[in-house]
C-alpha cells in the first residue's frame, strides 16, 4: 500500500493503482476521453491532467503510477482551468452538431464539455472536415467528430484481436481508419460504438432512429449464443431499438458479440402474429380455439408413445417445463432438448456445463479446445480467452479445424484420433497440460452430434481426468462443454430428454418418417431435418416463421426473448432471467401461457396459473433454478460411453456466425454482414443487387 | 576560444580521410580495449565527472542517464539507442560527425554499450541523411572489419553489434520514445512517461537513448580525462560543443567551440560577422528552432550555455544559431517556424494536435495584418495552453518561438494589423522606410 494525499485527503493506494483510479477510489471523478479501464492506456486526450506537488508539468492522471508521498491536487483554479483549455482544443475541430449526432444525449464530450467548455468560442479559423471512412455495414463513421482517442483502435488490436484499425497521417491530418478500405472484420465490432466517447463511430442499423431519452430500458439476457450475455433492450413503443451490452465480470464483462446487438432487426420480420392451421396443404390464419381444437382433435386418437416434442435452441426454461409436464399427461416420454443430437449425459450435471465458469480462463495456463471455433460459437468468450493469452503464461492448442481464433495456438489435429492420442500422453502438448497447474479442455458440442458422440464424451473425460483438470479441493474443473444454444443447459437441467423407452432427437425424427411418430411438438425447433418428419402432424410453436414453420400443421404464435420474462441457463449453469422489454406482435403470447392454454383444450389442465407457480413447478423439478444469476458448481461423476470414434476431423456446428437462429436469419443487418465478410464476390456481375 | 590541442572533431570539415585509417591516424580506436577495461562503473563515473550534458537539446547529463540503467542485465537485455535523427531546423552538427568523423561515434557506442551493459546499439538516422548512413554503414562495416567491434570487440572479449536504422523523415521521430516506437515498426509517437526507458524502453527493454554527438565525444574524454572537459567552459556547463552557424551571417558554418563562448565572439570570429555588420543584427535563434528568439540587446553579452541562455528565457537547444539581420519579417519567420511545427505534430495528444494548427493559422493571419490586436493575447494564451500540457516536448517547442516574438516583437505584430488596417501599402515588411 503507498500513503499520498489527493486534494488534502491521506489515502491508502495500492502500488500499481494509477492516479487516476486512486482518486476514483474516494470518489474524485477525473474527467477522462482515452482512459478506458480494460485497454492500454494511451494518455493522449490529456483530459485528466491533474498537479503533483515537486513535478514541473501537470501529469496525466491515467497514465502515472501512485508513488509514496505524492501530493496530488485536482480541484485546484489551474485544474479546472488546464480542463477547460483542453476541452477548447477538442472543440475547435468538432462539429458540434450534436442536434443531428447520434450519440448526442450519451456523448462523454457533450456531457463534460456542460462541465468544461467555454460558452462562445474563440476559434475563428475553419474547421477541419474528415472524409468518412467504410468500416462495414455495422458501424456508421462521421470522422468529422472523431477526437482521436483512439480507443477503437486500442480495442481492435487489443481485445478483438483484429489490428485492423489504426491511425494514417500526422499532426491535425491524423484520421483514425482501416488503413485500406475495409469492413472490420470482427464479431465484436459492435463495441467500437459503445467505447467511442463522441459520434465518431455509431450504429449504422440503428442511425437516426431515436434519441437515447425517448427509450425504455430493459436489462435482460441475450440468446443468440449460449454465453448468456447480459444486455440492456432500449426500446420505443412496440419496438426494439436496439441492444447495448450491460456490465457483468463473471460473463460478458461489458462486451456482446454483433449478432447480440445487431440481430435485433429480425425481431421485426417473418414474424408469426397469429395461428395458423393448415388445411388443403395450405397454412392459413386461424383463431387461438381455432388452432386448439385442431390440435386437440388430432392428438385425442393418439397414444403417448406415438406424440413426440423436440424443444429448440431458443426455448426457455419455463416453457420447456410446461411442455414437458404437458407431455407427461398425454404419456409420452419422447421429449427431447438436444436437437443438434448431441449426445449430452443430462444425468451427470459436470458433463454439460462450462464447469471452470467464463472468468475460470483467467486462471487457466493450459487450454486445449477440441472440435470448436469460440471465435464463431461464442465471440464474447473467445475474447475472454484472446485476454488470457495477451497476458501470457499460458499455452493453447487446438483440435479441430485451423481457423483465426485472434491468438496464436499450437493445432495439435483435425479430429478424434488426435484426441485419443493426447488422452494417452502423446504429444509435446501433452507434458504441457501434465505441468500446468490449471488445465482446461472447451469441447465444442459439435463434436457430441455424431454417431461417436457419447465415445467422444467419454475420450473428453478420461483426459481431463489423466490431466488432473478436476480438482474438487481447489475449486478448480477444467472440464468445459461449449454449447451453441441458449436452451440447451437449461433443458437439461429440467430433464427435458426421453424418459423412459422415450426416443430421442434422431428416433423422433426417425419415428415419424416411419410412421410409428404420429404427431410432433416442435417448441421453437428450426434446425432439424424438417424435411424426416414424414406425414408426422407437426405442431409448431415459435415466434419466426423459418423452417419448422414451414413445415407446420399447426403454428401456435410465441414470443421471442425480448417479449417474455424468461429463464435461461448459460453455459456455466447460470440462471439468468429476461425481461419483458416489448410486447409480442398482434395474437403472440408468451410460451409457457400458450402451452398452458393448450393443456386445458386438451382437458389436461396444467396446475398452474402464474409465472411464479411455473417457476416453483421448475424448482421442483430442479432445485438449482432457485439460484439465479450464480454458477452452482457441478459435482464429478461418471459419463460418456467409451467406443470406437469416427476418424472424420471435427467440424464447428456454426459456419456462418451471423446466420443461427430465426432471429438472426430473419435480420437485414446479418443478411449484409453475411454477405460482407462471408459472401464471394466472386461471380457476381453489375447486376447483382 | 578554443585551442586547437582541446579539439576533439578534427575533421568535421571532411578534409582529412573518414575511413578509419584516417581515424586512426587521429587517435580513434586507440586502446580501446584499455578504455573497456576501466570497467562500468569506472566509465560512468568519468563521463559524470566531466559534467557532460546531452547535446541533443535537452541537456540532460550523460553520466547520471547511464547510471539509470539498472547495474546488472537480467532477463531482459539492454540496449543503447543512438538519435541521429537531426531534424532541428538549422541543427547540422550531427551530419558532419557521421559524414566525415563516424569512427568517433562507433567508438563511443561501443563505450557507452558496455558502460551500459549493452551488446547492441541502433543508430536511429534521419532518413534524408541518405550519404550519411551510407558513410556510417561503411565506417560500422570497417570496424567490424578490424574486429573493433562484433563477436570480439576490440579483443575484449565483449560482444557488440552496431545497427544503422534509416529513419523516414518525420520530425518526432527525434523525441526518444517516439524514435523507439519508430525503430519497433510502429508509427512514431512519443510514450507517455513513466515508464521511462531506462526501465521499459526498446521492445520493452532497458533502453538509454542518446544524441550523436554526446556518443561521439565519449571516447575523448576517456583518453584526455574528465578533468580535462570540464575544465573547459563554465561549471555545470563544460566541455566542448559543435556550433551551427546561419541565416544573415558572411560564413555560415558548423565549428566546434568551448561552451559558454560570448554569442557576438562565435559569430564574429567563425562565422564572419554578421551581414552588414553587428548592428544590423535585428534577432538571434540561439539553439535550433524550438527556441524563443533572442533580441538584439541581448544577444550582445549572452554566453552560449545551457545556464546562461536559460537566464534569458531561451535554451541552448541543440546550438544551432539562426541570424537575422534587419531585413528579417520576423513575423513572417516565425509563422514559417508555427507552419513547421504543425506539419511535424504527430497528432497524439489533444494539445498539441489542435494547438499547432491554431497557432499557425493565427500567425498566418497576424503576418498578413487580417487580425485583431487582441488575437495576439489569445494567442499567447493558445500557447501557454499548449506548453507543458503534452506528452513530449513538441508542444513546448511548437509554443516557444511564438511566446519569443510575442515577448520580444510585440511591437511588429501590431504594426502588421494597425498597418494592414490603415491601408498601407507597407503592410507587411515592418521595419520598411
Amino acid at each position: 500500500m503507498v500513503k499520498m494525499t489527493i486534494d488534502g485527503n491521506e489515502v491508502e493506494a495500492e502500488a500499481g493503482m494509477t492516479v487516476l483510479q486512486a482518486c476514483e477510489q474516494i470518489g474524485i471523478e477525473i474527467p477522462r476521453f482515452c482512459y478506458h479501464e480494460r485497454l492500454s492506456v494511451a494518455g493522449n486526450c490529456r483530459m485528466c491532467l491533474v498537479s503533483m506537488e515537486r513535478a514541473p508539468k501537470p501529469i496525466a492522471s491515467c497514465g502515472m503510477p501512485v508513488g509514496e508521498g505524492m501530493v496530488i491536487t485536482t480541484n485546484s483554479p489551474e485544474v479546472q482551468q488546464m480542463r477547460k483549455n483542453v476541452m477548447e482544443f477538442l472543440l475547435i475541430n468538432h462539429p458540434l452538431d450534436c442536434p443531428i449526432c447520434d450519440q448526442g444525449g450519451e456523448c462523454d464530450l457533450q456531457d463534460q464539455a456542460v462541465g468544461y467548455g467555454l460558452d462562445r468560442s474563440r476559434y475563428q479559423e475553419n474547421k477541419r472536415a474528415v472524409k468518412d471512412k467504410y468500416m462495414g455495414p455495422l458501424i456508421g463513421t462521421i470522422m468529422t467528430r472523431c477526437i482521436h482517442c483512439t480507443r477503437c483502435i486500442r480495442f481492435a488490436s487489443e481485445i478483438a484481436g483484429v489490428p485492423d484499425l489504426g491511425a494514417t497521417g500526422r499532426g491535425e491530418h491524423m484520421e483514425v481508419g482501416t488503413y485500406v478500405e475495409k469492413a472490420l472484420n470482427s464479431e465484436l465490432s459492435g463495441n467500437l460504438i459503445d467505447l467511442c466517447p463522441v459520434g465518431a463511430l455509431t450504429s449504422a442499423p440503428y442511425a437516426f432512429n431515436a434519441r437515447p431519452w425517448e427509450l425504455k430500458k430493459t436489462e435482460s439476457i441475450d440468446v443468440t449464443d449460449a454465453l448468456g450475455s447480459n444486455i440492456r433492450i432500449d426500446a420505443r413503443g412496440p419496438e426494439v431499438k436496439r441492444i447495448l451490452p450491460r456490465l457483468n465480470e463473471d460473463v460478458n464483462e461489458e462486451w456482446i458479440s454483433d449478432k447480440a446487438r445487431f440481430s435485433c432487426d429480425g425481431l421485426k420480420r417473418q414474424r408469426l402474429d397469429t395461428p395458423y392451421v393448415r388445411r388443403k396443404g395450405k397454412l392459413q390464419p386461424a383463431t387461438w380455439p381455432e388452432a386448439f381444437n385442431e390440435i386437440a382433435g388430432r392428438l385425442k386418437k393418439l397414444k403417448g408413445e406415438e406424440i413426440a416434442a423436440i424443444a429448440g435452441d431458443m426455448a426457455d426454461c419455463e416453457s420447456m417445463t410446461a411442455l414437458k409436464d404437458l407431455m407427461g399427461t398425454l404419456g409420452s416420454t419422447n421429449i427431447d432438448c438436444r436437437q443438434d443430437g448431441a449426445k449430452l449425459d443430462p444425468t451427470v450435471r459436470a458433463s454439460y456445463l462450462f464447469n471452470s465458469t467464463v472468468s475460470g480462463i483467467d486462471h487457466a495456463d493450459a487450454i486445449v479446445i477440441v472440435g470448436s471455433n469460440p471465435r464463431r460459437e461464442a465471440a464474447v468468450l473467445n475474447a475472454r480467452i484472446r485476454k488470457r493469452f495477451v497476458r501470457g503464461g499460458v499455452s493453447i492448442a487446438v483440435i479441430g479445424e485451423e481457423a483465426d481464433l485472434t491468438y496464436g495456438y499450437s493445432h495439435l489435429g483435425e479430429g478424434a484420433a488426435t484426441l485419443q492420442e493426447l488422452a494417452a500422453g502423446k504429444g509435446a502438448f501433452a507434458k504441457t497440460l501434465k505441468d500446468a497447474s490449471h488445465p482446461m479442455l472447451i469441447l465444442g458440442s459439435g463434436t457430441l452430434t455424431g454417431q461417436d458422440g457419447a465415445a467422444i464424451l467419454a475420450l473428453a473425460r478420461e483426459l481431463a481426468e489423466k490431466y488432473k483438470m478436476v480438482v474438487p479441493s481447489e475449486s478448480w474443473n477444467g472440464f468445459n462443454v461449449l454449447h451453441t444454444a441458449a436452451s440447451r443447459v437449461g433443458g437439461l437441467d429440467l430433464g427435458f430428454v426421453p424418459g423412459e423407452n422415450g426416443r430421442d432427437t434422431a428416433a423422433i425424427l426417425a419415428g415419424a418418417g416411419g410412421g410409428e411418430i404420429k404427431a410432433v411438438y416442435l417448441l421453437g425447433a428450426d434446425e432439424i431435418d424438417t424435411s424426416a418428419l414424414g406425414d408426422a402432424f407437426v405442431i409448431y410453436q415459435g415466434h419466426h416463421g423459418d423452417a419448422g414453420a414451414h413445415r407446420a400443421d399447426v403454428i401456435l404464435p410465441g414470443s421471442a426473448y425480448t417479449e417474455k420474462n424468461a429463464t435461461y441457463v448459460n453455459i456455466e449453469g447460470r440462471i439468468q432471467r429476461t425481461r419483458l422489454a416489448v410486447f409480442a406482435p398482434g395474437e403472440a403470447r408468451e410460451d409457457w401461457t400458450i402451452i398452458r392454454a393448450l393443456s386445458d383444450a386438451l382437458s389436461n389442465t396444467l396446475p398452474y396459473n402464474s409465472l411464479s407457480e411455473v417457476r416453483g413447478r421448475m424448482v421442483e423439478i430442479n432445485n438449482l433454478f432457485m439460484t439465479i444469476d450464480d454458477a452452482v458448481p457441478a459435482v464429478w461423476g461418471e459419463f460418456g460411453e467409451p467406443g470406437d470414434v469416427s476418424s472424420e476431423p471435427f467440424v464447428s456446428p456454426i459456419s456462418n456466425f451471423y446466420m443461427t437462429d430465426p432471429i438472426s436469419r430473419a435480420s437485414v443487418t446479418m443478411a449484409h454482414c453475411a454477405d460482407e465478410f462471408l459472401g464471394s464476390s466472386e461471380g457476381k456481375t453489375g447486376t447483382d443487387g | 576560444m578554443l585551442d586547437d590541442k582541446d579539439r576533439i572533431f578534427t575533421n568535421i570539415y571532411g578534409l582529412d580521410d573518414p575511413g578509419i585509417s584516417g581515424a586512426q591516424r587521429r587517435g580513434d580506436w586507440d586502446g580501446t580495449k584499455k578504455l573497456l577495461d576501466l570497467g562500468r562503473d569506472k566509465i560512468i563515473e568519468i563521463v559524470k565527472g566531466s559534467g557532460l550534458r546531452g547535446r541533443g537539446g535537452a541537456g540532460f547529463s550523460t553520466g547520471m542517464k547511464w547510471s539509470f540503467m539498472p547495474k546488472e542485465v537480467g532477463e531482459r537485455p539492454h540496449f543503447l539507442v543512438i538519435n541521429a535523427d537531426e531534424g532541428e531546423p538549422g541543427t547540422c552538427k550531427d551530419r558532419e560527425i557521421m559524414r566525415h568523423d563516424p569512427h568517433k561515434l562507433i567508438e563511443g557506442a561501443l563505450i557507452a554499450a558496455f558502460a551500459m551493459g549493452a551488446h547492441a546499439a541502433y543508430c536511429y538516422i534521419r532518413g534524408e541523411f541518405f550519404r550519411e548512413a551510407e558513410a556510417l554503414e561503411r565506417a560500422a562495416q570497417e570496424a567490424y572489419d578490424a574486429g573493433l567491434i562484433g563477436d570480439n570487440a576490440c579483443g575484449s572479449g565483449y560482444k557488440f553489434d552496431f545497427y544503422v536504422h534509416r529513419g523516414m523523415g518525420a520530425y518526432i521521430c527525434g523525441e526518444e520514445s517516439a524514435l523507439i516506437e519508430s525503430l519497433e515498426g510502429k508509427k512514431g509517437q512519443p510514450r507517455m512517461k513513466p515508464p521511462f526507458p531506462a526501465n521499459v524502453g526498446l521492445y520493452g527493454c532497458p533502453t538509454t537513448v542518446n544524441n550523436v554527438e554526446s556518443i561521439a565525444v565519449v571516447p575523448a574524454i576517456m583518453r584526455r580525462g574528465a578533468d580535462w572537459f570540464a575544465g573547459i567552459g563554465r561549471p555545470n556547463n563544460q566541455g566542448v560543443k559543435l556550433f551551427n552557424i546561419s541565416g544573415h551571417v558572411n560564413q555560415p558554418c558548423t565549428v566546434e567551440e568551448e561552451m559558454g563562448i560570448p554569442l557576438k565572439e562565435l559569430i564574429e570570429k567563425h562565422a564572419g560577422g554578421v551581414r552588414g555588420g553587428w548592428d544590423n543584427l535585428l534577432a538571434i535563434i540561439p539553439g535550433g528552432a524550438s527556441v524563443p528568439l533572442l533580441p538584439r540587446s541581448v544577444c550582445d553579452d549572452v554566453l552560449m550555455d545551457f545556464d546562461a541562455l536559460r537566464d534569458v528565457q531561451s535554451g541552448l537547444g541543440t546550438a544551432a544559431v539562426m541570424v537575422m539581420d534587419k531585413s528579417t519579417d520576423l513575423v513572417r519567420a516565425i509563422t514559417r517556424l508555427s507552419a513547421f511545427y504543425k506539419h511535424e505534430s504527430c497528432g497524439q495528444c489533444t494539445p498539441c494536435r489542435e494547438g499547432t494548427g491554431w497557432m499557425w493559422r493565427m500567425m498566418e493571419r497576424i503576418a498578413a495584418g487580417n487580425a485583431d490586436i487582441n488575437e495576439i493575447d489569445t494567442l499567447e494564451e493558445v500557447t501557454r495552453q499548449v506548453e507543458g500540457h503534452t506528452i513530449c516536448a513538441l508542444g513546448d517547442a511548437a509554443a516557444w518561438p511564438i511566446q519569443g516574438l510575442i515577448r520580444h516583437f510585440r511591437a511588429d505584430m501590431e504594426k502588421k494589423i494597425t498597418d494592414a488596417k490603415a491601408g498601407s501599402p507597407q503592410a507587411g515588411n515592418p521595419r520598411a522606410a
